[in-house]
C-alpha cells in the first residue's frame, strides 16, 4: 500500500518532448514508473524513444486517457502554458495532476483551483519534485536510487529537503514521499497527506517537513491534534529567515509576526509532534519512534 | 511604494491623486507652488510612514521645502527615503479601508472592506471586527459589477456613495486581476468635501511569478536602492538574499538552502557567533557558469570569511556541481581567496567527490555530512 500513486499507476505526460519533460521521463522509466505516453498537440501521432521504449504522443489528455487507461498526469510545460495544461487534463477527468512546473502565476493556480471544484482530480503542486512510491512508482522528479520501500511516509513542501530526508532515512525506506510545492497555494497540503498517511495501513510514522510562509503547519498541527495517531515528527525550515524576504521559494515569506519558523515549530510541539533541529536531528527522532513500535 | 501603487490605480480608472515625486526639497518647492496646500509624504517600501513623521501637511512652499529636507534621508523601519511625493492636500470627511487579496489557507481571493476608520485599520479589527468586512471571491469568476455590487452593499457604504463605490471597486479589481497582484489596498479610501470617493494613499504587491507577461513592471524596480549585491545577483538570474554573517552560503533548492542558514547558524553558536552571510539557491542548472557566478557575489561581500557549498543531488548531479566548482575556482583565479568546505550527496555523489579530492584545491574541504560541513564552515569563518 501506499498513497495516492502505485505500482498500478498508468503514467502520462504533459510536456514529455520539451528538454525537462524527455529528461525526467527517462529517470521515471529507470524508476519503474509504467509511463504510457506523453500529451503535445503538434507532435500528436509520432512516438519518442526513452531509456529504450517507444512512447506515443498524444494530442490531448483525454485521447491519451482513452487509448491507453491512464489515471495520472505529470506536468512539465512551461509556466506561461501550465494553468491551460491543467484545466485540460482536469477536464479530461485525471485522477492524479501532478505539477512540477516552478514559477506558475499564482492567480493561475488560483484559478486552477477554483476550477477544479467538485472534479475528481488530485492536483499535487505546482512547484513540487512530485511524489515517489519507492519500487512501484515515481510521478515526479525525486530520485528513485535514494531510498526503498519502508514504514515511513513523508510530506515536504521542498523539493530537495524530501530528498534530504528520505537520503537521512535510507536505512528504514518510505510508504510514499511526497513534496507539496513551495507555492503559496498548493493542490494538496500537509492536511491531505496526513490524512492519506493515516489512513494507510503500511504507513506506521510520518514526518513533516514545512517551511517559513503561511500558516499550513499551523493548521496541520490543529489537526494532527485531533485526527492522526501515527507518531508525527517535524522539521521546519527558515529560524533565520529575515522578515519580508521572499526565501526562493515563491511562498517562502515571513511577514510582521506570522510565518515565522518558531511559530510553526510551537504549533506542532504544543501537539506532541517532535520537531527536530536540524534534518538529521529530525531522522534521528524519526529512527526513535520507528525502534520502538 | 505608494505613487507606484496610485499610477497602477490611474491606469486602470480608479480615481486617485497622482501628484509629483521629487528628490530634492528644491523640486519640493516647485511642486507646492502648483497645488498651494499640500502634503509631503515619505516613499519606501514600508507601513507606518506617518508615525515615523514621514508625512507633513505644508501650508506653504516654504513649508514644502522644510519638511523635504526633513523627510528625505530619513530612515524609516530600516529603509532610507530618496524621494517623497508631493500632493494636493485634500482633508477627508470619512476614511474608509478596501483591499483585494490572495487568501493562502482558503485558495481563494478575499476583499476586506470597511467603513470604520481607514489607517487604523488593524486597531479596528481588534477592537470592532463586524465592522471589517471580508468577503470571499472566486478566483473563476473574480468581481462582475453584480459582484462589486455586493461588496458595497455588504460594507455598508453610505448610500449616496454606492455607484461611486462600484466604480472604485471594480477599477480595483481591474488592477488586481490585469496586473497579476497579491494585494491590493486603498488606505485611507476617502470620502472627499462633495462627496467624493478618492484613494488617497495605497499599497499594490505584484506577484514576481506573473512577471513573463508584464514587461511593463521592470519600472517599478528601483535598483539603486537595492543592496548591490543583490542587484548583482538578479542580474545573473540568482535566487540570492544577502544576510548579516560570515559564512557565505551556496545550495540547491529553496528548503535546503534556508534548511543550511540554521544548521550554519546552530553551528556558529560554537563558533564564536557567527552567523550565514546570504540566502543563494543555484536550483537545478548548477553547471561552471551558475557555480562562478555565484561564487563571484559571494566572494565580493568582504564580511564573508568563509564558504559552505551545500548541495543534495536531485535534478542536478554531483559531479555536475564538482566540475561547477572546479570550473568556478579556475574562472575566479586569484579572486578566490576564502576556503571552500563543500559537502555533496545523491545523483553520482561517488563522481562528484573524486573530481574534487582529484583537482585537489588547496581552498576547498570535503564533510561528508551536512552538520559536519556547516560546523567546518562556521569553524573557519571564526577563525
Amino acid at each position: 500500500m501506499s498513497i495516492y500513486l502505485n505500482k498500478d499507476s498508468k503514467i502520462i505526460v504533459q510536456g514529455m518532448t520539451g528538454g525537462m519533460g524527455s529528461k525526467h521521463t527517462t529517470l521515471m522509466l529507470e524508476a519503474g514508473s509504467n509511463i504510457v505516453g506523453g500529451v503535445n498537440a503538434r507532435k500528436a501521432g509520432t512516438t519518442v524513444e526513452l531509456a529504450g521504449q517507444e512512447l506515443p504522443v498524444f494530442g490531448s489528455v483525454k485521447e491519451a486517457m482513452t487509448e491507453t487507461g491512464a489515471d495520472v498526469s505529470v506536468v512539465f510545460v512551461p509556466p506561461a502554458f501550465t494553468k491551460d495544461a491543467c484545466i485540460e487534463a482536469i477536464d479530461a477527468g485525471i485522477g492524479l495532476l501532478v505539477v512540477i512546473t516552478e514559477g506558475v502565476p499564482v492567480q493561475d493556480t488560483a484559478e486552477v483551483w477554483s476550477h477544479l471544484a467538485g472534479k475528481s482530480t488530485r492536483m499535487i503542486g505546482p512547484n513540487c519534485p512530485g511524489i515517489i512510491t519507492p519500487g512501484e512508482s515515481l510521478a515526479g522528479i525525486t530520485p528513485h536510487t535514494i531510498a526503498g520501500k519502508g514504514p515511513v511516509g513523508l510530506v515536504s513542501k521542498s523539493g530537495t529537503l524530501t530528498y534530504q530526508m528520505m537520503y537521512e532515512l535510507k536505512d528504514w525506506g518510505f510508504s510514499t514521499a511526497i513534496g507539496i510545492g513551495g507555492d503559496p497555494i498548493v493542490g494538496t497540503t500537509h492536511i491531505d497527506a496526513l490524512a492519506a498517511f493515516e489512513a494507510d495501513p503500511e504507513t506506521k510514522a510520518i514526518v513533516m517537513i514545512g517551511e517559513i510562509g503561511g500558516d499550513a503547519e499551523e493548521r496541520a498541527a490543529a489537526y494532527i491534534k485531533d485526527n492522526v495517531t501515527k507518531p508525527v515528527v517535524g522539521y521546519v525550515a527558515g529560524f533565520t529567515a529575515p522578515e519580508g524576504k521572499t526565501m526562493g521559494h515563491a511562498g517562502a515569506i515571513v511577514s510582521g509576526s506570522s510565518g515565522t519558523a518558531q511559530a510553526k515549530k510551537e504549533a506542532l510541539e504544543a501537539v506532541g509532534v517532535k520537531v527536530g533541529k536540524t534534518p538529521s536531528e529530525t531522522a534521528s527522532l524519526m529512527r526513535e519512534i520507528l525502534q520502538n513500535l | 511604494m505608494e505613487y507606484q501603487a496610485k499610477e497602477l490605480f490611474a491606469k486602470h480608472g480608479v480615481t486617485t491623486t497622482l501628484g509629483t515625486v521629487v528628490t530634492t526639497p528644491e523640486e519640493a518647492r516647485a511642486a507646492a507652488e502648483k497645488y498651494g496646500f499640500c502634503v509631503v509624504k515619505a516613499q519606501v517600501k514600508a507601513g507606518g510612514r506617518g508615525k515615523a513623521g514621514g508625512v507633513k501637511l505644508a501650508k506653504t512652499p516654504d513649508d514644502a521645502f522644510e519638511h523635504a529636507s526633513n523627510i528625505l534621508g530619513m530612515q524609516i523601519k530600516g529603509l532610507t527615503v530618496n524621494r517623497v511625493l508631493v500632493t494636493p492636500a485634500t482633508p477627508p470627511v470619512e476614511e474608509y479601508y478596501f483591499s483585494f487579496l490572495l487568501d493562502r489557507a482558503n485558495r481563494q481571493y478575499l476583499c476586506i472592506a470597511s467603513v470604520e476608520g481607514g489607517v487604523e485599520i488593524e486597531e479596528v479589527a481588534k477592537t470592532n471586527p463586524d465592522a471589517v468586512k471580508q468577503i470571499a471571491i472566486d478566483p473563476g469568476s473574480g468581481v462582475d459589477e453584480e459582484k462589486a455590487k455586493a461588496i458595497v452593499a455588504e460594507a455598508k457604504f453610505p448610500a449616496e456613495l454606492a455607484d461611486q463605490a462600484v466604480a472604485m471597486v471594480l477599477a480595483l479589481w481591474k488592477v488586481f486581476d490585469e496586473e497579476d497582484a497579491t494585494l491590493v489596498e486603498v488606505n485611507p479610501l476617502a470620502r472627499l468635501e462633495g462627496d467624493k470617493l478618492e484613494a488617497l494613499d495605497g499599497k499594490v504587491s505584484l506577484d514576481d511569478n506573473a512577471e513573463f507577461r508584464h514587461p511593463d513592471h521592470e519600472v517599478f524596480e528601483i535598483k539603486e536602492e537595492e543592496d548591490p549585491l543583490e542587484a548583482a545577483a538578479k542580474e545573473k538570474d540568482l535566487n540570492y538574499v544577502k544576510l548579516d554573517g560570515e559564512v557565505g552560503i551556496i545550495g540547491n533548492g529553496a528548503g535546503l538552502v534556508m534548511s543550511t542558514l540554521d544548521v550554519v547558524a546552530y553551528a556558529g553558536e560554537k563558533h564564536g557567533g557567527v552567523k550565514p552571510a546570504n540566502f543563494l539557491d543555484i536550483g537545478g542548472g548548477a553547471n561552471a557558469k551558475v557555480m562562478a557566478d555565484g561564487l563571484h557575489i559571494i566572494l565580493g561581500d568582504a564580511q564573508v570569511k568563509s564558504v559552505f557549498v551545500n548541495v543534495f543531488g536531485g535534478i542536478t548531479a554531483c559531479d555536475e556541481v564538482a566540475n561547477g566548482i572546479v570550473g568556478a575556482l579556475d574562472l575566479l583565479g586569484d579572486e578566490a581567496t576564502k576556503p571552500l568546505v563543500v559537502r555533496l550527496d545523491g545523483n553520482n555523489v561517488e563522481q562528484g567527490r573524486r573530481i574534487l579530492s582529484e583537482r585537489n584545491h588547496p581552498l576547498v574541504t570535503m564533510v561528508d555530512t551536512m552538520d559536519g560541513a556547516a560546523d567546518k564552515a562556521a569553524e573557519l569563518a571564526s577563525a
